[in-house]
């Protein structure tokens, strides 16, 4: 029963990291109609600013509120690069798929190679607050807290997207966005304002997947954020483009079957596995668990 | 049309995809009233109200000029058209099936204007009423009193009106042309219409395209009285003559719009 629990919230934490990339890859791609290969370098960044901030920034560092202040000058690095990505460089090629594919790929390769110049391509020690690297007994099971706090960040994440995209003026244009962006021009709204939002939105949830992801494994390196991309990706295509909640969901069943099946299947199935579900998803229902919807 | 037009549009092309769509289209639209754009299918009137609002797809090629009033609108981005007041109701109505009936209002409100419910609700309140429903599980008159309604939310210089009675049932056609009919008292209106019966009721001038250029326009009652003329630029008869369809129906009695088409052979439009 422990190691049921254990792997539940486990693949849970696991499940927390792929929401937290793929919510504002999904929703990007759902509004602009943009495959954001970059990505990944958003959790980069805020993996790389928040460690060189608690090491650097007056008042951050790595335990209490020093640690919260760190990870917020991460998630705002991420929210930053997100902005000028799409201002200096989408935003002169909406429409035009194959060019954005090149950009977002090299960027994301330049990203790294900046990266690895500047700090190695070696991993570096993550600062963790004592508490993370604990556990916490949960129905006999000793679950590590940096997992806890990687499915609590991602609820409220959840959480504060859905009640913007709800409840604010700016969620509305979105939503709309989401299932008809000409229209929502034909109606007086500028919508690529809503475009920039959403890339600093998706930035931001980004680097704190990164943030929180140097606490769970311990280290961070130039790579990670593009091998997190890629089950990312997976979890927006199950999920279905522009939806939030089939984030969520997908990201939930990606997570769970990845850490199920590399417990009691070898290791490297879950990820052959995930592969599998995705191609059942796409054959079964192309559009994804919950289509075409933003809050859906 | 002897009033300065509140719309004025000259030598108008679009290319699109290799495709030559509108080849110099010219025409004006009076201050007052309804200018009705008619023609049969894939001549190009959507295509014409979409290049006025600046929503000619990526890669298409617009040529010409367009005026709201004495301001060029070349250039200029659609959102900020509409805001100055060029509304528009799309053909097939594209409201926002996931958002409810209230937030597709809502979404219309412009900014810097008092958004005008009442006036809204006065027309159609059955908005009210629905208010929690989403828009995709509404009928299809329902839709289009949403689409019109969204658009009446705010004050408008001209209203661009995309075949508002297609596909609608005879109930719903005759109160969407009354609405259109009370609503062109206060503002302008280019109306892309099919349905001869509500071209009738509504339109005081009429534009006729065929083959991406204007074949003929003047007064709506000229073309109509003429049933050869009618029939050689729409393809249709009108009321009295021996081989015409539906579209002799009388104008309180207006036909479905699958029962009075211009023409539909092609799609396109």
């Amino acid at each position: 029963m422990s190691t049921i629990v254990l792997l539940t919230l486990t693949g849970l934490g696991l499940a927390a990291l792929y929401f937290l990339v793929a919510s504002g890859l999904s929703l990007v791609f759902g509004l602009a109609d943009v495959l954001n290969f970059a990505h990944g370098l958003f959790l980069s960044v805020g993996a790389y600013a928040t460690w060189w901030a608690a090491g650097n920034l007056p008042g951050a560092g790595p335990s209490g509120f020093g640690f919260v202040l760190a990870v917020a000058f991460g998630v705002a690095a991420g929210a930053v690069v997100g902005m000028a990505v799409e201002l200096v460089m989408i935003r002169p090629l909406y429409s035009r798929t194959i060019e954005q594919v090149l950009v977002t790929v090299g960027l994301s390769l330049a990203g790294v190679a900046l990266l690895q110049a500047t700090w190695g391509a070696d991993p570096r020690p993550f600062p963790r607050p004592d508490w993370t690297q604990r556990v916490t007994p949960v129905l006999g099971a000793k679950v590590p807290n940096s997992g806890i706090l990687l499915i609590l960040a991602a609820v409220l994440v959840l959480a504060a997207l859905l009640g913007f995209l709800r409840y604010t003026r700016y969620g509305l244009v979105i939503r709309a966005g989401v299932e008809n962006r000409e229209m929502v021009t034909a109606l007086g709204i500028d919508v690529r304002k809503a475009f920039t939002l959403v890339f600093a939105i998706g930035g931001a949830a980004a680097a704190l997947a990164g943030a929180l992801g140097g606490v769970y494994f311990g280290s961070v390196s130039p790579s990670q954020g593009g091998s997190l991309l890629i089950f990312a990706f997976i979890v927006v295509v199950i999920g279905g483009m522009g939806s939030v909640v089939g984030s969520a969901y997908a990201a939930v069943a990606v997570g769970l079957l990845q850490q199920f099946v590399n417990y009691y299947g070898t290791s490297g199935a879950g990820d052959i596995c995930v592969v599998a579900l995705l191609a059942i998803v796409l054959l079964l229902r192309p559009q994804g668990i919950a289509g075409r919807a933003a809050t859906t | 049309m002897s009033e300065t037009p509140i719309l004025t549009v000259a030598d108008l092309s679009v290319r699109i995809a290799g495709l030559h769509i509108l080849q110099g289209v010219s025409f004006t639209v009076a201050p007052s009233g309804v200018t009705v754009l008619l023609g049969r299918n894939g001549v190009g009137k959507t295509t014409t109200l979409r290049a006025i609002l600046g929503l000619t797809p990526r890669g298409g090629e617009v040529r010409g000029t367009v005026r709201l009033g004495d301001r060029s609108l070349a250039g200029e981005p659609t959102h900020r058209l509409v805001r100055d007041g060029l509304g528009y109701v799309p053909e097939d109505r594209c409201v926002f099936a996931g958002l409810t009936v209230t937030e597709n209002l809502r979404l219309a409100e412009r900014r810097g204007g008092v958004p005008a419910y009442d006036r809204v609700f006065e027309l159609f309140p059955e908005l009210k009423r629905r208010g929690r429903q989403r828009a995709g599980s509404l009928s299809g008159g329902q839709q289009q009193m949403l689409a019109i309604g969204r658009v009446l939310l705010n004050d408008n210089r001209l209203l661009l009106v995309d075949e508002p009675t297609k596909g609608l049932a005879p109930k719903v056609v005759t109160e969407v042309a009354e609405v259109l009919e009370r609503v062109a008292v206060a503002v302008p209106v280019l109306l892309v219409e099919q349905n001869l019966a509500v071209v009738r009721r509504l339109a005081d001038d009429a534009v006729v395209l065929a083959a991406g250029r204007v074949a003929w326009s003047g007064a709506a009652d000229e073309l109509l009285r003429e049933a050869e003329l009618t029939r050689s630029l729409l393809g249709v008869g009108v009321a009295g003559e021996p081989h015409a369809p539906a579209a002799t129906a009388g104008v309180s009695q207006p036909v479905p719009a699958e029962s009075a088409p211009v023409d539909r052979e092609v799609s396109a439009g």
